[in-house]
């Protein structure tokens, strides 16, 4: 199933949402990565306001590379998320709707996802030229300092992007294998001949 | 005696630094479009397409396959018949300082481990120099991302382990990275050597084409059972379930100690990448 979602969203947005479907995320966008989250963990504790609003915001682990002279973005595909997995819950409790990277998110996120209603989407990793396309505009918000992992402003149109983690406990790394596995058992030949 | 400029390895570095991150090698390429027509689950059937329009994209666009434009490891086969003009090493930092300048590629080097403090123009840049025969100098850049990089392990294994050990620690470092490395991956496996030296082994492993068998037939077969294994995994391109989790892999071997058995795995994307020059 696709869906086609405009941020902020809402609880009520993301509640079809299933492990599998796919998403044409369009609107405003926030990058983020492991140095501004750990900023962002520094300014929770000092009882400051984060960079942007929080409440059904998306947040994508992303690194890009130096746009081009009149490029709006350079190559911009997801980095792992498991490296925020520290930081996520506590975002997604202040009202973080939507997060967007690649590779596994541990329990403690898994739970967060569920209690809070909110989704893990994947961007194609290792396809920053790809992602980049539906990237229309970008602007640095703050910690410029941080090079490729200050915070940017990213409005996207029709972002593609697979649902991992939804709702309902449904996590596509888990599904996903299992369900070719199934579909392969009693096969033979599953293993793919070297192409030489 | 031949003499080479410094500077000559300098542009040659820089140019390097920038197609390796533009253009897959033909053979990585080949393996994605091979896998394709094979992959017998739709959905991977489609995320291996969308990564190969990816890499049509990187060309017509002029941006990088992967924004991971990575660590810059450059091996150099230096003639011993070659006299470099100037400061070698300093050659090739000055090369990835252009190439990532000039080339607008994500500086993602910290100078320290611990302080972190990016030092933006990517260097320095991970050298291995091997003095072979004769009187030119081939280099080779060949980027490496972390994502993938920090899913590879190393085992000091117990030479009673001996060939099922290996192999299980192979399929083992496959099953627990799953989808973190961006699948569909390509291994470099090193075994034997000392703890340095093994993953020295792996690293030069993901240089080799991957339509290359190891010249040994039972390395050769042991590739084959190995890739067969991994991509009987079901964890599939991205890790959304199929059966192209592995793109290829290359071992390289050594002579070892009577109670050693190492082994190491660099674990690469489907954007494993490499150029090549000859000076």
């Amino acid at each position: 199933m696709q869906y086609k979602l405009t941020t902020p969203v809402t609880r009520e947005d993301l509640a079809p949402l299933r492990a599998g479907d796919t998403v044409l995320l369009s609107g405003t966008v926030y990058t983020a990565r492991d140095a501004a989250h750990k900023r962002m963990m520094e300014l929770l504790n000092a009882g400051e306001q984060l960079p942007f609003p929080v409440e059904g915001s998306a947040l994508y682990y992303v690194g890009p590379t130096p746009e081009r002279p009149g490029a709006v973005i350079g190559s911009a595909g997801p980095t792992t998320s498991g490296r925020m997995d520290a930081y996520s819950p506590r975002l997604l409790e202040l009202g973080q709707a939507v997060m967007i990277g690649k590779g596994a998110r541990n329990q403690a996120v898994k739970d967060a996802v569920v209690r809070s209603g909110a989704v893990y989407l994947a961007a194609l990793g290792g396809a920053g030229a790809l992602m980049a396309a539906s990237v229309k505009e970008l602007e640095i918000i703050c910690w410029e300092d941080l090079g490729c992992e200050a915070v940017r402003r990213l409005e996207v149109r029709d972002m593609p992007l697979t649902v991992i983690l939804d709702p309902h406990g449904g996590d596509l790394y888990q599904s996903g294998p299992a369900a070719y596995l199934e579909a392969q058992q009693g096969q033979e030949g599953v293993g793919a001949a070297r192409p030489r | 005696m031949r003499n080479i400029s410094a500077a000559a390895v300098t542009d040659a570095v820089a140019r390097l630094c920038v197609r390796a991150n533009t253009r897959l090698p033909d053979d990585v390429a080949a393996a994605l479009a091979a896998c394709r027509r094979t992959e017998p689950w739709p959905l991977a059937r489609e995320t291996l397409g969308l990564l190969q329009d990816n890499l049509a994209l990187a060309e017509t666009q002029d941006l990088p396959i992967c924004q991971d434009t990575g660590m810059a490891c450059v091996f150099v086969e230096l003639g011993q018949e070659v006299h470099i003009q100037g400061s070698f090493e300093e050659a090739v930092h000055q090369g990835v300082r252009q190439g990532y300048g000039d080339g607008f590629l994500r500086k993602s080097i910290v100078g320290d481990p611990l302080r972190r403090i990016n030092t933006e123009d990517n260097t320095p840049a991970a050298i291995t120099v091997r003095i072979v025969p004769g009187d030119q100098c081939t280099i080779t850049v060949a980027p490496k991302g972390f994502g993938s990089e920090n899913m590879s392990r190393l085992a000091m294994l117990k030479p009673a382990d001996g060939v099922e050990g290996v192999k299980q620690f192979v399929v083992e470092t496959v099953r627990l990275a799953g989808p973190n490395p961006c699948p569909p991956i390509v291994l470099g496996i090193g075994i034997g050597g000392s703890f340095d030296k093994v993953a020295a082994l792996a690293k030069h492993a993901l240089l080799r084409p991957l339509d290359e068998a190891n010249p040994d037939p039972f390395y050769a077969a042991l590739e084959d059972e190995l890739l067969e294994r991994i991509n009987a995994l079901g964890i599939g391109p991205q890790g959304f379930g199929g059966r192209t989790t592995c793109l290829g892999l290359a071992i390289e071997t050594a002579p070892t100690h009577v109670a050693g058995l190492p082994v190491a795995v660099n674990v690469s994307c489907h954007v494993t990448r490499r150029a090549t020059e000859v000076l």
